[in-house]
């Protein structure tokens, strides 16, 4: 995304303030030149907007300074303390026996298949569920984006339950759809073949990982329509009109007018609900809590430290869970050249 | 608008609308349904109960019901828990992207920089060294214990959400006020806080239902009822006897922490859209 669509990219507006060329290297100038040249007029102005200046930046720390502090505080100590955690050999059902390993966590997590199957699933239900959701979600925007005032509220209304719906809520109705006691699902599709009153959706890998993607997907597809729809805004009006009078069909317009002119918008939202679905923890818990192998990353983390109080072992997983979100950063800014600054994030 | 469509696009806009209100809503009318059928009903394999039942929500809101304490604590809990981690947020977020909208000052980008990160910031990663610190500290299984994770879900979308209102505000007043002698905090106080309050508001509303989602600090950082939010305590209903699967009062609980999220999103859809949408774009 370019400077004009990214908060943090955009030049602060000028001209609004007395001191309109307040820069960041301003401060450390400032000292010398007024000692040298004090009693010139020039020089007096320019102290002063320096001051003006100096007394703005200090305003603007006072102002964000406790939210930025908050923030890593909540992060990034705790990331630091289990970096140095998972060099311990520390299980709290034996605190004493502490002991310092070194990388052996690291060396018996990545030797261990059950980490790479972990890995593997979280991968599969993160690429499905995107691509998935990218579609659904394109089709949503554009039905928001095109509908007459009318059908406007009560569209948005619909796409939104979802949204804030609790996932842990979406995962038990799914969930009780699906069960091969309470749910209705086989009765209503029994004739499609391999469904029947006997299928057990939750005894194997694929069809647990089918509901769970059902649920995941009808829960975070009106986020990432929303980001869509605010790519789509950014779509000159005008250049489908064009488009229009010139004969292209309503396929071409999107594929050659829509597309290419919200690439960005695209990009961003699609790297936002990777990263998210990467996380993906809740439905797993709720409707197989990892069962027949659908093991995700955050459940196996979660299971070793909470569940099994491998307080070591655990923190060595969850820094390799974050370092993988951070690999996962990292090839989409480098190498599909993401513009970060021009989205925001959100769980 | 609406005159000019033909009756070709009046059916197509009532097919699409009637395809997103089905897909969007099913599974809520789904669990619905689950929670006014019968004990005895629970495994009829019907969509719609057999007989209409409320023995259901007895059993979670009635004095007495089975689950009703565990249910009723842990609604107060998650009330309590993410209206302070609302307000908390939203007073922190809301100075800082005053200060990102409207001051110069170094470090600007660093702080967006870092809302971001802490966004996609893996929930499970942190959760245990605070598991473990919580429980040295005395904060496990108490409210700060849960409000002060919630504030790395909710601060980030609230700097950038408010940042992006603050760039729309008609910024004149404020001028005004500081030629009128206003110091830019006065001017912030007086001229931007009443403008800024809409903003303010729908921030408010995303934020909430953030941490109101939240399952995994909920799950790992309480144990008792004393701190336990709704979405750990779903997980952890019993049936009223050791045989019967929780599946009615589950239900019946998922409903009544649903009306709310819907009652609000009926309200406020358009704020709720602008907010969202807003935070990405420069509107």
């Amino acid at each position: 995304m370019n400077a004009q669509t990214g908060p943090a990219a955009e030049p602060p507006t000028h001209g609004r303030h007395a001191a309109p060329s307040t820069t960041e290297d301003r401060p450390t100038d400032r000292a010398p030149r007024d000692d040298a040249r004090r009693g010139a007029p020039a020089a007096e102005a320019r102290a002063a907007r320096s001051d003006r200046a100096r007394a703005e930046a200090r305003l603007g720390w006072y102002l964000a300074g406790p939210a930025f502090v908050v923030m890593l505080a909540v992060t990034l100590y705790p990331i630091l303390q289990a970096v140095y955690d998972s060099l311990f050999n520390y299980k709290l059902t034996a605190p004493d026996d502490r002991s310092f390993v070194g990388l052996n966590n690291y060396v018996v997590i990545l030797t261990d298949p059950v980490w790479w199957q972990a890995l593997w699933v979280t991968l599969l239900i993160t690429v499905i569920t995107v691509a998935i959701e990218l579609v659904l979600g394109f089709a949503l925007a554009l039905v928001m984006h095109r509908a007459i005032k009318r059908l406007r509220g009560l569209l948005r209304t619909a796409i939104l339950v979802p949204y804030g719906i609790i996932t842990v809520v979406s995962a038990f109705a799914w969930f009780y759809a699906f069960d091969i006691t309470s749910g209705y699902v086989n009765h209503w599709f029994d004739w499609v073949p391999g469904i029947g009153p006997d299928l057990n959706w939750f005894a194997q890998q694929g069809t647990s990982l089918v509901v769970i993607i059902a649920s995941e997907v009808w829960k975070t597809t009106p986020f990432i329509s929303l980001l869509l729809l605010a790519g789509l805004a950014q779509v000159p009006g005008d250049l489908e009109e064009a488009a229009k009078v010139d004969g292209a069909t309503a396929w071409q317009r999107f594929t050659r007018v829509i597309v290419p002119n919200m690439k960005a918008a695209i990009m961003v939202a699609v790297l936002f609900r990777a990263l998210d679905a990467f996380r993906i923890f809740d439905n797993v818990f709720i409707m197989t809590n990892g069962a027949n192998g659908t093991e995700v990353l955050s459940l196996l983390a979660y299971r070793t430290s909470i569940g099994q109080l491998q307080i070591g072992m655990g923190s060595a997983i969850s820094v390799l869970l974050f370092l993988c979100v951070v690999l996962i950063c990292f090839v989409a800014i480098k190498l599909f050249k993401v513009d970060l600054a021009g989205a925001r994030g959100e769980k | 608008m609406g005159s000019v469509l033909s009756t070709r696009a009046k059916v197509w806009w009532a097919v699409i609308t009637v395809v997103v209100l089905v897909g969007a809503l099913f599974p809520v009318v789904s669990i619905f349904m689950t929670s006014f059928k019968a004990s005895s009903d629970i495994n009829s394999g019907t969509f719609l109960p057999p007989r209409w039942s409320t023995e259901n929500y007895e059993q979670i809101l009635a004095s007495g019901g089975s689950a009703q304490e565990l249910f009723l604590s842990a609604l107060r809990n998650s009330i309590g828990i993410s209206l302070i981690a609302t307000v908390i947020a939203v007073v922190l977020a809301t100075l800082c992207a005053y200060a990102i909208a409207r001051l110069d000052f170094p470090g600007k980008r660093l702080i967006l920089t870092t809302a971001l990160g802490v966004s996609i910031f893996p929930v499970v990663s942190i959760v245990t060294p605070l598991f473990n610190l919580w429980r040295n500290i005395g904060l496990y299984d108490t409210w700060p214990g849960l409000i002060i994770p919630y504030l790395s879900l909710t601060l980030p979308i609230s700097i950038w959400t408010l940042a992006a209102f603050f760039r729309q505000i008609p910024w004149e007043l404020e001028q005004a006020a500081q030629v009128d002698g206003a110091t830019p905090w006065q001017a912030f106080r007086k001229a931007i806080v009443p403008l800024a309050a809409p903003g303010v508001f729908t921030t408010a509303l995303i934020a909430f239902f953030i941490a109101w989602n939240d399952f995994v600090y909920g799950i790992s950082l309480t144990s008792t009822s004393a701190a336990r939010p709704v979405p750990a305590a779903l997980a952890f209903f019993t049936g009223a006897s050791y045989f019967e699967e929780p599946t009615g009062a589950i239900s019946a609980a998922a409903v009544v922490v649903t009306i709310p999220v819907v009652v609000l999103v009926v309200l406020f859809q358009r704020q709720i859209v602008s907010g969202l949408t807003q935070g990405a774009v420069k509107g």
